[in-house]
């Protein structure tokens, strides 16, 4: 027994089959292990006794317990807990308007109407019969910023992005399938929710990039994110990509609903003027660790994170450890995708004093991540959406990593 | 949709004679240079359509289609006025939105001055329709969906009235309502960050 290896038995003694007390107690054990938290779990010798068999729907092991942060309105991804870029279904951030529906897929229908030939509803099983298309693309709300105080982790930051391998068709074909008219220049979205959310959509996004998508990572929809389907706008902010999608109307002008004026709007300057239809989401990077409420040793680091822009791929991105005195290029983990979020590194030595570690995105445009005194700059202070300023960790002398407060001061 | 919920009011048709197109804001930027029409024909628009999807009749569609547009297209029949939309506000608004629209722990929605934070109806909607079509869309909160068209008319009506944009005694109906020209009309200014790699 003393010379088992953890994870590779093949020294191990071999028994076929199993008493009728040691299957019991197997059995025991695994209608048990759920119950059985996770500090007691770790003292059962794992060599000793068979655990659970297969299941139905697999669940995370009970030491991993990553959450998202539920509001009345949202839930963020704990981008803290994920080393790639795929975010897990049940992880993927959420912004309702009026809660979840629960729509029955048999009784879902997609209304295509306004300036089309035939004016036409979908049934879920029309629109899986139409050619399907896989995405990689990440989505974002655009009020995903918080100045949060020292403590405060990166789902906190800016956990209103996450990313899907998405499917469905491209709305071009379903557009296509009715008759749009050529001088549509409008679509109105529409959802199946108590908002019945609305948005007004250019006909250019329907026929460059827009997909109405009925799968997240290869599932149906989770119910958050839009099932049984909705509306996919890639890069662009995420109340735009109507989810539980009714209705599509096209027409000759925008339809000016209140998502579209009274918010998701940006005062500019003074306040007297406001941007409007701000669709795109501009470059942004996070490091995601290490980051609060991590303490670190001096030594080796790898500094680890994120970075995406809605204009198209990420070209580089860039770490500094001395508050944004030296910059050096990291490491961008392949494929990197138009629209996607990328995964980034950097080798770091932390001498023990003091530092502040801070990331910085530059698109294929030419696009380069401002710092929040930029951003201010630009747009005055009164702009609520759309901020996508460098963020820092500080390290202090005890190795804590704080949230560094300093970079968003105005 | 039309089974899965009963439809959200009556059919409504499209007022006739309604006013010119709202401007097409923004869109001559938004469509500069993209030649989106061309690509809306590709080759195998020659095929035809692949048959999916079943016809919609215009009744299913007025069932659904409650959208109201900036020059009052989608405006149903009725009206009202900002007296009978007081009566409504007490029983279905006032308790979120405050007793005089002052706001509570929903937003306010009463207030002209153009630096007040946060914004309102009278410094910040450039579009008078908007608050029809929200309000039948989506309020109140509680119940989303079961106001009149004359309640709606008749709550837009209030809350234009106590902005000091209509008078008292002004009916808002299909007709009235595409005139009123909101503080905020020309507040708004197009997208223009992706016409620079500078932040914007």
């Amino acid at each position: 027994m003393a010379h088992r290896e953890r994870s590779v038995d093949s020294s191990r003694p071999r028994r076929v089959g199993l008493t009728r007390r040691e299957m019991l107690a197997g059995t025991a054990g695994a209608v048990g292990a759920a119950a059985v938290p996770a500090a007691a779990q770790q003292a059962i010798d794992t060599t000793r006794r068979p655990g659970p068999g297969p299941n139905e729907v697999g669940q995370r092991s009970p030491f991993v317990t990553p959450r998202r942060d539920p509001s009345s309105t949202s839930s963020r991804t704990p981008l803290q807990h994920l080393r790639g870029t795929i975010t897990p279904a049940d992880l993927h951030f959420e912004r309702h308007h009026g809660g979840v529906p629960a729509i029955d897929p048999d009784r879902y229908e997609l209304l295509v109407h306004g300036l089309v030939d035939r004016p036409t509803f979908f049934t879920l099983a029309d629109l899986k019969r139409f050619p399907a298309t896989s995405r990689i693309c990440f989505l974002e709300c655009s009020g995903n910023l918080r100045r949060g105080g020292p403590e405060t982790l990166p789902q906190m930051v800016c956990g209103l992005t996450s990313q899907t391998e998405w499917t469905g068709v491209l709305l071009s074909t379903v557009l296509r399938e009715v008759g749009a008219h050529a001088d549509a220049t409008w679509f109105l979205a529409e959802g199946q929710d108590a908002a019945v959310m609305s948005r007004s959509i250019p006909m250019e996004k329907a026929f460059d990039d827009a997909m109405i998508v009925y799968a997240q990572n290869g599932d149906a929809l989770m119910p958050g994110n839009g099932y049984p389907a909705r509306l996919l706008l890639p890069g662009w902010e995420g109340n735009s990509s109507v989810k539980w999608l009714r209705r599509i109307e096209l027409a000759d002008r925008p339809f000016m609903t209140r998502e579209e004026t009274s918010k998701y709007t940006d005062p500019l300057g003074d306040g007297s003027r406001s941007r409007q239809f701000s669709f795109v989401m501009d470059a942004r990077s996070i490091i995601t660790d290490p980051a609060w409420p991590r303490v670190i040793e001096p030594g080796w680091h790898e500094i680890r994170g994120l970075a995406w822009s809605g204009r198209g791929r990420i070209a580089r991105v860039d770490v500094s450890a001395d508050g944004g005195a030296t910059w050096q290029e990291a490491e961008l983990q392949e494929p990197v995708l138009a629209k996607a979020h990328v995964r980034f590194r950097a080798p770091w030595r932390w001498d023990g004093g003091a530092a502040e570690i801070m990331s910085r995105a530059t698109d294929e445009t030419g696009y380069v991540q401002p710092t929040w005194e930029a951003l201010v700059a630009a747009r005055g202070p009164r702009t609520r959406y759309h901020q996508n300023p460098i963020t820092s960790w500080t390290i202090g002398a005890d190795g804590r990593v704080l949230f560094g407060t300093e970079r968003l001061q105005s | 949709m039309t089974r899965t919920a009963p439809p959200r009011g009556p059919a409504r048709p499209l007022r006739p004679g309604a006013g010119a197109p709202a401007r097409g804001f923004g869109l001559a930027l938004l469509l500069a240079g993209v030649p989106w029409a061309a690509a809306a024909q590709p080759a195998d628009q020659a095929a035809g359509p692949l048959g999916l999807g079943r016809p919609a009749t215009a009744n299913e569609i007025a069932a659904l289609d409650i959208d109201v547009m900036p020059d009052g297209a989608g405006l149903p029949l009725g009206g009202g006025s900002a007296a009978e939309g007081a009566r409504v506000w007490g029983g279905a608004c006032r308790s979120c939105h405050g007793r005089e629209g002052e706001g509570g722990i929903a937003a306010p929605l009463v207030g002209r001055d153009a630096a007040a934070r946060p914004p309102t109806v009278g410094n910040y909607w450039p579009y008078a329709t908007t608050l029809y079509d929200y309000i039948y869309r989506a309020m109140p909160r509680n119940a989303p969906g079961t106001l009149s068209p004359d309640e709606v008319y008749g709550l837009v009506a209030w809350i234009l009235a106590k902005n000091g944009i209509i008078d008292d005694e002004a009916v808002m109906n299909a007709a009235t309502l595409p005139d009123v020209v909101m503080p905020a009309r020309h507040r708004f200014d197009p997208d223009d960050r992706l016409e620079s790699d500078a932040v914007r």
